[in-house]
């Protein structure tokens, strides 16, 4: 019998891996060229050492925690909590590059007189970007603190307008299984529902947050356009949200439906209501060995406790 | 041929062994070194002290049937110092829980053991590890007695257990994998302990028809 073997490839058809290189730097300096031309932004692009591209003229906010040094870049980037791309601390930052940022649209609807479709490009114009350096709260029990990039909720409520039915907001994520692979397993109820009461979202504090450190968000920070809502835990802020909808009702959220017992509706920052497995009165900052106590609001009271004048804060948890 | 080693040879080996079991603890030394945690360092050293003690609980725990698998009955000899690797990681990830989650704080840590089922259950099984790695040298078999000693060494099969519940209850319902596989992994080392055990327990055969014996066919007038 007689045995082919495949002839062996010259090396003059081997691609020179300079070449090989140089081709995917031509196409990135292309596509940055151009998204950066034709969409104004390059929302979403990465400069060459794999960051994301930085906001110019951001204003900074006198609403700023500035008592504290920020937690670093690389550590909030690579830790975190967004099941869509896995369960583990480090799922998003491997598997959310699979998300496409670009095109964008956020439908708001529900208890509006007129539903609208916004593209992100245009969310971008709606106000000048702030700079937001706030506390972070995990309900696991971990802190951080991160300079948003975004600007105040209302901003979205000045060019909605809700009936006077609506009296909560719910914010839907994407739930592409395409784009985010762990959509496939039951780990939530898909997609990711958040909501809070209308008077909260309306807080100044309350903020739709379209970048961190300075830049267009991460991806496994939730890009292009996520929530932040520094007196809560952290759960309550939905990442990559696609869907507004204004409610008369309180939304039953993906935690509520995963735990009603532990994770609650209204998810203050609260150390002296235990979490049902662990005790919430300390936390420890990223980076950090030793533990340090929890502030009632994350440290915001002075701010937000008169949203909850006369309520049993542990009941409502 | 099976490998059967002399003394000088298994000398050899029982060094190769600590060299690697002190492994897992130069990777900690070594994050300490260059300040490489990992954006939560104790999340980091927690888990990783909490694994290589489960890792080497089931290594341990393998001798046994590797030994009476393979008859190389040398391997017993390596048991002592892959349980004391086991203990030797089961406090260093309590030493880390007293330390950094509580500051060494005797009532705070009372109070979490207490209140937080999954480290009842952690701080059991260490409890239970301390006589067994108390009596893990010659002097106390010879004070125990062969039998009482391994009475008392089999309470590692509980803890074992103990282990594995503790790693189930600890992580959240999405991330259930490796407790799983570590339990799925204990059953396995159990599981064939209970076998060899009901297969040397079988009885001699025994006469099943005999009859009493009669020495008399009939009563003696």
């Amino acid at each position: 019998m007689l045995i082919r073997h495949t002839p062996h490839i010259p090396t003059s058809e081997i691609t020179d891996p300079q070449v090989y290189a140089g081709r995917r730097d031509f196409i990135r300096t292309l596509a940055l060229g151009l998204g950066a031309s034709t969409l104004g932004l390059a929302h979403g692009a990465e400069t060459r050492d794999g960051r994301s591209r930085r906001f110019d003229n951001l204003l900074s906010s006198p609403l700023s925690t500035i008592d504290d040094k920020l937690t670093p870049y690389q550590s909030m980037t690579t830790y975190g909590n967004f099941y869509e791309f896995g369960p583990d601390k480090d799922s998003p930052a491997k598997n959310a590059h699979r998300l496409r940022t670009q095109p964008w649209t956020l439908t708001v609807d529900g208890e509006v007189k007129a539903p609208k479709t916004f593209a992100i490009d245009d969310i971008l114009k709606w106000a000048p970007l702030e700079e937001r350096i706030y506390r972070m709260r995990c309900v696991e029990g971990w802190s951080a603190i991160v300079p948003w990039v975004g600007f105040p909720f209302s901003e979205l409520l000045k060019r909605v307008e809700p009936t006077g039915n609506a009296k909560y907001v719910e914010f839907w994520s994407l739930a592409d299984p395409e784009q985010m692979p762990y959509v496939r397993l039951p780990l939530l109820d898909w997609p990711y529902i958040e909501g809070l009461r209308l008077d909260e979202a309306r807080h100044p504090l309350t903020i739709l947050a379209l970048g961190m450190y300075g830049e267009v968000m991460p991806k496994q920070n939730g890009a292009p356009l996520r929530l932040v809502v520094p007196w809560k835990y952290g759960f309550k802020g939905a990442k990559s949200i696609v869907r507004i909808r204004f409610v008369e009702k309180q939304p039953n959220t993906a935690w509520m439906k995963a735990g009603p017992d532990e994770y609650g509706f209204y998810s203050n920052v609260n150390p002296d209501v235990p979490h049902k497995r662990w005790s919430q009165a300390n936390e420890r900052r990223l980076g950090e060995f030793l533990k340090r106590k929890t502030l009632p609001f994350n440290g915001y009271a002075d701010q937000v406790a008169g949203l909850y004048a006369g309520m049993d804060l542990r009941k409502n948890f | 041929m099976r490998f059967n080693p002399d003394n000088r040879q298994l000398g050899l080996i029982k060094v190769a062994l600590f060299a690697i079991c002190l492994l897992p603890l130069c990777r900690l030394l070594w994050a300490t070194y260059t300040n490489d945690f990992g954006p939560n360092p104790v999340e980091f050293v927690q888990r990783w002290t909490g694994t290589w003690t489960i890792n080497l609980l089931l290594i341990t725990l393998c001798i046994t049937p590797l030994r009476a698998m393979t008859q190389m009955h040398w391997l017993t000899r390596l048991r002592r110092m892959l349980g004391l690797f086991c203990f030797f990681y089961a406090s260093l990830h309590f030493l880390s829980f007293i330390g950094f989650d509580h500051d060494f704080v005797i009532e705070d840590i009372a109070k979490d053991i207490f209140k937080r089922p999954f480290v009842t259950v952690g701080f059991a099984a260490f409890l239970l590890l301390i006589p067994l790695a108390a009596t893990s040298n010659n002097w106390a078999i010879r004070q125990l007695g062969g039998r009482k000693w391994q009475e008392l060494h089999r309470n590692i099969y509980l803890i074992s257990i103990l282990a594995c519940v503790h790693y189930f209850w600890l992580v959240k319902a999405t991330a259930l994998l490796w407790p799983l596989a570590y339990s799925i992994g204990v059953a396995l080392l159990l599981g064939w302990r209970i076998r060899e055990r009901q297969r040397k327990a079988i009885p001699a055969p025994q006469f099943q028809n005999a009859k009493p014996l009669k020495f008399f066919k009939q009563k003696p007038e």
